[in-house]
């Protein structure tokens, strides 16, 4: 069992858990992630380590509730305990000076920048963090971005805060004023990093982004997670999870996210059946998945 | 009673493995050997001969003295038979049921020279299954030896290293990246072949031994091999991390959905419980029609697999013929009852899709067999304008794996060779000293045995270097 020790939402359907796990927190890096098993019949899933402290033994997970695992997930509270917790997993971000980097993160996207914000600064960079929301609820982690970037703009699509817009309009005109950018790292729905990468094509600025494909073992053994990178089949728990956006066939990766769709409606349905409580506090869950919750 | 001649036991004929019926099984996923009764177990073992200079002994990676537990149970004394057998082998149940013994232990019995081998895997799996049911190992634990082991990997290779390093009194920690102990035992070979129980009633056995089992740690990720050694006390490893990456063909249409490596399907299947159907969280597509490719253990227990959730017809595609199918006779024999297709002489060259992005049909072409190639089997070659279609909705890829990366790209100075496994010399130790290796890491894709058999090396060969240094 590892146990939550801090559960609170974020926003909407947005988590935010402190789990303890020393031997994840002692050797986590920018770009990490774990396979986390609810409970003991539960599905394997991935989540991003969105920040650790190897003194007490922690890492952060911010999860969204996109179907059954999730909703369970998000229903426990401090004090309760996980089944399963395995990693560090994944490829760590390369971190090195490139002068002015710029992250953007979509929903809980935004968890994976996170940590990669606070090391590119550690290393001299200038960072800017664009980070979108449907509307000001939902933008999340915008305080502690604060803390280790040198500018943080939020967006939302209906204007409620900050610039309204998809995070690429604030973005493009980011790029055209400063001039400077060297690197843009980029994680949250699909449409939204493949539009990215449009962005910066033209440029030709090194764009890099967090691929989220299905997973079952983390380690390189089922090749579920393959994703098609310029031109060749790569397992995105090994070679991965971050690639160059620009090569990246994010189509292919959009498509063989839906196969479970009708499974996975299922297991919703069975879920809710079986009655969970209030752990949803009334969220209503989309089958629409990531896609629907943040901006593009 | 009296000591039978042996023109008498020549006179015996093999007993038979009860089996379920191919009706019921084909929707089943209860096992498909039943075990013998006592009765034929006791008629079984009198087939052997009892040979002074028993072959079927060096037929078995883990020298198991053969005759000594078949003679064993002629004499109805199973607690003696289970002691011959555990003192050689910590995995009976297991080996009995997934040996390939037709190529093992059983191929160089004297009695396969004119008909029938001695029926070892049975009598294994049926002294096994007894003690399991009626015996609680009590062990007398040997004195502490002070030094410390770890193992990568809970497969039959790191089980087996674990279990005889714990006889000798050494502590040892074994590190799973999944969340259950057993490797391929649990996540690839089917409940029908070997029930998940098993595998844990043995798994049990060595944590009663004080094996520790640490699960959700990846070596390579979670700690480095130097870490093991420096900071986390261990006096040696031993990797066992078994051959990891399915391979692809690299033919048009491997993304599209509805295709499977073999090893994503029985994980799902068999590790996550997908069989079991609405009860378990993970999902797995099932279809009516479903193609297989490849002719090993892998491509037949995925495909009898696909047959139980439904598929019909379930065809398996092999670009061999059926001579050359590296999969255990018994395997072949109990598809083709179950109703598989067999397509032989054939290969994949392009998955079709539907206008949705799902797979609606494999495209093949039917081969010839040519010249010998390296591995001495004739060579398949395509015939042009043979190209034909098979209708499925879903394809499973079983051709095979590579050696999984993860753990040799973060260990400096651990030499590979040109596929990415693990070099070791003739004492299964690597070119850093203290670490081991063994299994599948070493071999590429192999068998149960051969992995249980370098554990075993190897435990005789880290007792040794901590003893003495060496
Ligand atoms: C490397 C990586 C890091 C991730 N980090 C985070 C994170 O920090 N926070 C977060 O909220 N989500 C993250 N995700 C996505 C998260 O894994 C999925 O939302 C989760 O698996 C959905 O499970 P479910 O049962 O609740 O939903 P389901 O109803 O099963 O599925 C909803 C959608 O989630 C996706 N999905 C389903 N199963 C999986 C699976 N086993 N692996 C990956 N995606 C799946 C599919 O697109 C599906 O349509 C990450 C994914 C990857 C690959
Ligand atoms: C579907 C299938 C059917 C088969 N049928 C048969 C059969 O009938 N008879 C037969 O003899 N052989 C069969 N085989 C082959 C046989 O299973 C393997 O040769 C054997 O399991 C190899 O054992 P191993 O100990 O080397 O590794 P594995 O059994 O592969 O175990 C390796 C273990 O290490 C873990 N691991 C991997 N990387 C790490 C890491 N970095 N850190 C920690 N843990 C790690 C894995 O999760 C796994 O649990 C079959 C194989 C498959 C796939
Ligand atoms: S372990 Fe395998 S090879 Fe050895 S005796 Fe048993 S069945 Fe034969
Ligand atoms: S070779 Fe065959 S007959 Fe001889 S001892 Fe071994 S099992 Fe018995
Ligand atoms: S998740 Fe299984 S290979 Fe990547």
């Amino acid at each position: 069992m590892f146990k939550i020790v801090q559960a609170e939402w974020l926003a909407p359907k947005v988590r935010r858990l402190m789990v303890e796990a020393p031997r994840v927190a002692r050797r986590h890096q920018p770009g990490h992630f774990v396979i986390v098993r609810v409970h003991e019949e539960g599905e394997r899933i991935p989540l991003t380590i969105a920040d650790s402290d190897a003194g007490h033994g922690t890492i952060t997970l911010i999860v969204q509730v996109v179907g059954a695992t999730t909703e369970r997930l998000c229903g426990l509270e401090a004090g309760e305990g996980i089944s399963n917790v395995a990693g560090p997993l994944g490829r760590p971000t390369d971190i090195e000076y490139v002068g002015h980097a710029v992250l953007v993160g979509g929903g809980v996207g935004t968890a994976v920048i996170y940590p990669q914000a606070a090391a590119l600064r550690e290393v001299g960079n200038r960072v800017t963090a664009v980070i979108g929301g449907r509307s000001r609820e939902y933008v999340i982690l915008e305080a502690e971005l604060a803390q280790c970037c040198d500018d943080v703009f939020p967006c939302t699509d209906d204007g409620s805060y900050g610039y309204h817009g998809f995070v690429t309009g604030w973005l493009k005109d980011l790029i055209d004023d400063t001039g400077d950018v060297g690197l843009v790292l980029t994680a949250g729905p699909v449409p939204m990093m493949r539009a990215v990468a449009e962005v910066t094509r033209p440029h030709g600025i090194r764009t890099i982004a967090s691929l989220n494909p299905i997973m079952v073992d983390g380690t390189g053994m089922c090749g579920g997670c393959r994703v098609t990178v310029d031109g060749q089949m790569k397992f995105a728990c090994v070679d991965g999870p971050e690639f160059d956006a620009h090569t990246v066939d994010f189509a292919g990766l959009t498509d063989r996210l839906t196969t479970y769709r009708n499974q996975e409606q299922l297991a919703w349905n069975r879920l809710h059946e079986t009655a969970l409580g209030d752990h949803s506090r009334g969220a209503h869950c989309q089958m629409s998945g990531l896609e629907a919750a943040a901006p593009v | 009673m009296p000591a039978l001649k042996p023109s008498e036991r020549m006179k015996i004929p093999r007993q038979r493995m009860p089996e379920r019926e191919a009706d019921e099984r084909r929707t089943a996923f209860i096992e498909v050997n039943r075990g013998y009764t006592s009765q034929a177990a006791v008629t079984e073992s009198m087939r052997c001969l009892q040979c002074k200079d028993a072959k079927c002994i060096a037929g078995c990676p883990v020298g198991i003295d053969i005759p000594a537990f078949v003679d064993a149970i002629a004499r109805d004394d199973l607690p003696a038979a289970a002691d011959i057998l555990f003192a050689d082998n910590v995995l009976p149940g297991i080996t009995g049921r997934v040996c390939p013994q037709e190529t093992q232990c059983e191929e160089v019995c004297v009695r396969a020279k004119k008909g029938d081998p001695v029926g070892i895997g049975y009598l294994e799996r049926y002294v096994a299954d007894w003690a399991r049911e009626h015996r609680r190992e009590l062990f007398d634990p040997p004195p502490p030896s002070g030094r410390r082991v770890a193992i990568v990997g809970s497969g039959p290779g790191g089980l087996t290293c674990a279990g005889e390093l714990s006889k000798r009194g050494h502590a040892v920690t074994v590190f799973e990246a999944l969340h259950r102990p057993g490797g391929v035992l649990v996540y690839g070979i089917p409940e029908f072949r070997l029930p998940n129980a098993i595998v844990d009633a043995e798994v049990e056995t060595l944590r009663r031994r004080g094996v520790e089992i640490v699960t959700d740690v990846i070596i390579g990720q979670t700690y480095t091999i130097r870490e093991l050694m420096r900071t986390e006390g261990f006096d040696a490893v031993f990797i066992a991390n078994g051959a990891g990456l399915p391979i692809f063909q690299g033919i048009p249409g491997e993304n599209l959905k509805g295709v499977y490596s073999a090893n994503e399907f029985l994980t799902r299947v068999n590790l996550m419980g997908a069989y079991r159907g609405e009860e378990s969280d993970t999902p797995v597509l099932t279809s009516t029609r479903t193609v297989v490719c490849g002719g090993g253990n892998t491509a037949m227990d995925a495909v009898r697999t696909s047959r139980r959730l439904g598929a019909d017809p379930a065809t398996l595609v092999y670009r061999r013929s059926r001579r050359e199918m590296p999969a255990r006779a018994e395997e072949v024999k109990h598809a083709e009852e179950e109703g598989v297709v067999f397509e032989v002489l054939c290969n994949p060259v392009e998955i079709l899709a539907d206008e949705n992005g799902w797979v609606r049909a494999t495209r093949c072409i039917r081969m010839e067999l040519g010249e010998p190639d390296a591995s001495g089997r004739r060579r398949p070659v395509p015939i042009p304008g043979s190209e034909f279609d098979i209708p499925c909705q879903i394809f499973i890829q079983a051709i095979g794996t590579r050696a999984n990366p993860l753990l040799t790209q973060t260990t400096p100075g651990l030499n590979t060779n040109k596929w990415g496994n693990i070099i070791v010399d003739e004492n299964n130790m690597t070119s850093i000293p203290g670490v081991f290796a063994g299994g599948d890491i070493v071999r590429g894709g192999a068998t149960v045995i051969l992995a249980m058999g370098d554990g075993k090396r190897a435990a005789a060969a880290i007792d040794a270097y901590l003893r003495n240094g060496e």
